[in-house]
Order: structure tokens, then sequence, then C-alpha cells
């Protein structure tokens, strides 16, 4: 197993106050069982307990964001999201989260349809490609680097980026139903043209 | 390093049971000794005590040395100490020799009460059910209602984990570890082999070698030198030994590369100092381990009622107890929302690596422990 890179991006948007956090503890309900995959350091996890009394199981490849869970007391179990969740049992979850970890997914369709198989209903957030800086970047002729997106095209751990359209598309596509979907800038809700003035993208979806 | 957070020198101590053991098996053990080693100091309200069971040859002398100059310190020297990632600063430390052992507690190789003579073969077949039942008799003796932790590996990850199950009340943390809910047909099947190699020595007699003043060494020695394969991976013997060569290539059947030199000092180390009755008995507990059986295969139902919260770890080349095994118990676990955290150590050294002070895997020991309240 290579843990080399690190694919979890859960600190890209580190404001004081995550709004990111604060969304999905919103369609997370009170007490409710929670698996968390590519969990970084589990600090979503730590959130969701304090605020919700949520339980919660973290899901982590690297080795050190695997110890600083284990360090923040939350269940973290080892195991490469590529491999899909074979360890988890059908519906055995109320919410399955894949927080800004999609992009940098391999098998992107297999793991959607593993949350949706394992979670009664799932959260996917991913930094949107379409969002106007980025399009700013490709039109000036390089690939985008910003806050949402640290690396440079030969560094980069993500594989699999898309815009909003792209993923709506997606979801139409494998009959998912998009439950809830919301849409943020450096912390504020973006209501209008999301997918150009959006910055990170989250969707609250479920099997149809 | 491990001479500064050594816990000095330990002096084993022995628990006499005149209460009849029912074992597993249906026999009887009407009366015990288990001997056993502690470290650390017990605290006031007797919450911190860690009971570290052993694999397949281990013993009770877990930490320190029995003199300054022994060559060897105990065999988890180390993980045990103060300041080591189980800190005898913080804990009240217990390894014991298990029932059936060779090291002091009732065997084989011990004196039958009121014949003289060694048990020999006649000493019962012993399971981990029947050595968990066993423990928990010394915690009693100890006063200890309820440990901090159990922690094993091997062998002794199955110890922790039959602890979860029969003693649910009785400890607050299971650390399991490079284990398995039971053994694969192939694992059984290196048993197997071992045990063959020692009843067919023509000095085994049957299990009762003392009476004839014999040691089935041989049998012994390929047991040993079959499990040593085992326990490496083929990367870690290729990187300790590859194919290198003795001295020089002689065209006989002495030895000419490194890797047998290593097995025939183990094996030779291994029956001169092991018995080999002793080694039957633990690899049958070893195969009889299956707590899923009486309930339909279904691991799930037999840690229904566990309470203990969980680490389970396991090493990436350790094929002989492999992480597959290893995230069956987690996925039981998880089927019963317990508690539990796992992790797959990127390690060489194969099912070895147990024993080893990696320093991830020392730090996860470390910070799973000190998390522990007592």
């Amino acid at each position: 197993m290579s843990n080399n890179v690190n694919i979890t991006n859960t600190n890209v948007l580190n404001a004081k106050f995550r709004q990111d956090f604060a969304i999905i503890a919103g369609w997370v309900g009170f007490g409710s069982k929670v698996l968390d995959l590519g969990c970084g350091d589990g600090e979503l996890l730590v959130y969701l307990r304090d605020a919700l009394e949520a339980k919660g199981y973290g899901v982590e490849k690297d080795d050190a964001h695997w110890l600083a869970c284990l360090k923040n007391g939350t269940n973290v179990i080892q195991m490469d999201l590529e491999d899909g969740l074979s360890g988890f049992e059908d519906q055995s979850f109320d919410t399955v989260i894949l927080s800004q970890t999609l992009q940098a997914m391999h098998n992107t369709e297999e793991i959607v349809q593993e949350m949706l198989r394992v979670g009664k209903e799932i959260i996917v957030t991913f930094p949107n490609f379409g969002y106007w800086r980025n399009r700013m970047q490709i039109t000036a002729g390089n690939m985008p680097v910003s806050k949402t997106l640290p690396y440079q095209w030969f560094d980069t751990p993500n594989v699999h980026l898309c815009t909003i359209n792209d993923f709506d598309e997606f979801c139409n596509n494998h009959k998912i139903t998009v439950i809830e979907r919301k849409v943020i800038t450096d912390g504020e809700e973006v209501g209008f043209m999301p997918n150009l003035l959006g910055n990170l993208a989250m969707y609250r979806l479920k099997a149809n | 390093m491990s001479e500064i957070n050594s816990v000095g020198i330990v002096a084993p101590q022995t628990a006499h049971f005149s209460e009849p053991l029912t074992l597993k098996s249906g026999e009887i053990l009407p009366q015990f000794d288990l001997v056993y080693e502690t470290y650390g100091t017990l605290n006031a309200t007797k919450s911190n005590a860690v009971l570290i069971c052993h694999a397949l040859s281990g013993n009770h002398h877990v930490a320190g040395k029995y003199n300054t100059d022994d060559k060897y310190a105990g065999w988890w020297d180390n993980l045990v100490g103060p300041n080591k990632p189980l800190d005898t600063n913080k804990f009240f430390v217990i390894g014991l020799n298990n029932l059936g052992g060779c090291h002091g507690s009732s065997g084989p190789s011990s004196i039958k009460p009121k014949s003289k003579k060694p048990y020999g073969a006649s000493f019962p077949i012993v399971t981990v059910e029947d050595w968990v039942n066993s423990q928990a008799r010394l915690l009693d003796y100890l006063g200890i209602e309820t440990l901090a932790a159990v922690i094993g590996g091997s062998l002794g990850g199955m110890q922790a984990l039959q602890w979860t199950i029969a003693h649910p009340a009785r400890l607050k943390h299971a650390l399991v570890i490079a284990s398995a809910p039971n053994l694969t047909a192939q694992n059984m099947a290196f048993n197997e082999v071992a045990r063959q190699a020692i009843i067919t020595d023509p000095e085994f007699y049957g299990g009762d070698y003392y009476a004839h003043k014999t040691v089935p060494r041989r049998g012994l020695r390929i047991a040993r030198m079959l499990g040593h394969i085992t326990y490496l991976s083929d990367d870690a013997m290729g990187e300790k030994f590859g194919r290198k060569i003795k001295d020089k290539i002689k065209y006989s059947f002495d030895v000419e590369f490194e890797m047998e030199s290593y097995l025939r000092y183990q094996g030779d180390k291994f029956a001169g100092e092991f018995d080999a009755n002793t080694y039957l008995r633990m690899t049958r507990a070893l195969d009889y381990y299956d707590p899923a059986l009486e309930f339909g295969g279904d691991l799930s139902k037999a840690l229904a009622q566990v309470k203990a919260e969980f680490l389970v770890v396991s090493f990436t080349s350790d094929w002989r107890f492999s992480p597959d095994r290893s995230r069956e118990i987690v996925k039981a676990l998880l089927d019963n929302e317990r508690t539990v955290s796992y992790a797959e150590v990127t390690a060489l050294h194969g099912h070895d690596a147990f024993l080893m002070p990696d320093a991830h895997y020392h730090a996860i020991l470390r910070a799973y422990l000190q998390k522990i309240e007592t």
C-alpha cells in the first residue's frame, strides 16, 4: 500500500468557521451513524460528534492522518477507498460522507455506488472546476492553481476534476436523487450561477 | 535506549489454584499453577491493569531481566517499560505463562500432583477459552476486577478477542494484533506438519518421553524451522538472507546457504529450551479457536455481546495472519456498532512484525494506550 500521496484535501478551506462542516451538520441528523471516507485527521467527525453526538467512523489510508485521527479520539479504519467498501454492510450508516476526495478517486463511479449501498444518504463535496477563477486561468493558458486546487498539474493527486454541471449530469445518468445541493465560495453560500461563481460544491444524495 | 527505559530486574511469581478448572474438552484440572510477572504499580482503584497474552512460544517473562548479565530481556521488552508505548509509569502490566506451558505454569512437563512424575501425555488439551478462564482466575487472585486492557499478538490476539466474548464486563480495551478469528485450512496445515514432525520422532514415546529420559529434539527442531518460514515474508527472507552462501558451495547437504544456517540455529535453540508436548498443545489451541462456530460461522453474532473498545492491527506482509483476517474481526465489530479502530501497518517482516519496534506501529500503540483512562 502506498501512503505517499495525500488525497484528503480537508484542510484546503481552513477558515476559522468551516461553512462546509456546518452545512454537512445540517444534513446529518442528531445521533446519526456517520461514515467519513478519506477522513483526514478526523476533524469533521469530531465536529459532528461534538455538535450532534453522531456515532462516527472514519476511513483513512494515510498513516500520518490515521494516527492523527486516533489521537483525536475518532474510530478510524485504515483502508484504500479504491478497493470499495466491502467491510461495510448495506444501508448500515445513516450518512456516508466523501468530503473533497471524489476528484482524487480513480474508481469514481464505484465509490459513489458503494456509498449509496452502505449509506441511507450520502454527502459528496468537491472543488468546482467550473469556478470562474479556474476558467480564467485556463483561458490564460494554465492549469488552475488555487486554495481549493493547491497542486501543480504534475504533482496533483486529482484525477477526476469536474464541474457542477458535470456532476448534475452524472447523478442524472446514474439515477441518483439529489436531495439538496449547496454551493459555497469562501464560506458564503452562492445561489446565483453556481457553476460559475461557486468554488465548493456540496451534494446530499440518495439512491433513486 | 531499551536499557534506559527498562523495567529493570524482575522476578516471576507463582499463583496456586486449588479450585478445579473445567476445560472446554470436558476434562477437569483439579488444581493448577500459573507463573506470572508484573511491572509497574497497581493503582488504588485497581483500574490500571493490563494483561499481556503470549503467542505460541511465549511466556510470562515479557519485560526486564532476571539478572543484569542476562543476554536478552523479556520477549516484548521493546513495548513494556517506563515511557515505552505500554508505559509502566501508568499501567500495571501482567504477563503470565499459559496453562500447558513449559515455563512454570502447570503443563505436560510439570510434576503431576501426588504422582511425583511429569504429566506427560496425560496433561489435557487446553484451549484459548480455557486460557482466558484461567487468566480470569489469576485476576481474582490478584484482586483485580476489571482490566484497563488486554493485549496480544497472533495466538495472544485470539485470547484478547476471547476475553471480550467470555468476560465482556471485565475489560475496557482489547488490542488484537496480527491475529485472526480462526485459522484457515492452510494455517492449520502448517500446524499439522509441525505436530507430525514431533509425534513421529522416535524419541517422542507418545508424549511420555520424560520417563524415557529423551527429548523429541528432531521433531521439535523441524516444527520450529517450519514455523520460522511462515513467520517471515518472502521479501524479508530475501532481504535478510537472499541466496547468500555460507562459505562456499560444497555440493553437499550441509549448510550451504545463510538461510539454512538461520533455520538450523533457530530450530536447535528452540529444541533445546522448549517442550514438545507444550508445542503440540499450543498449536492445537490455535486450530480449535473459532468463536463463530456456535453461531453458524457468523462472527458478528459471536461478538454481539462484547463491550470492550478495540484496536485491531495487522501487517501488510503477514501471510500467516493476513490483514484480511483482521478485517473480518473489524467487520464483525462494525456490524455491532462497537468502538473500533483498525490499522494496517506497512511492514516487511511478515508475522514477526508484531514483535518489532517499527516506529509507526509503536506510535499507534502508544497513542492508543495513552488515551486509555485509568
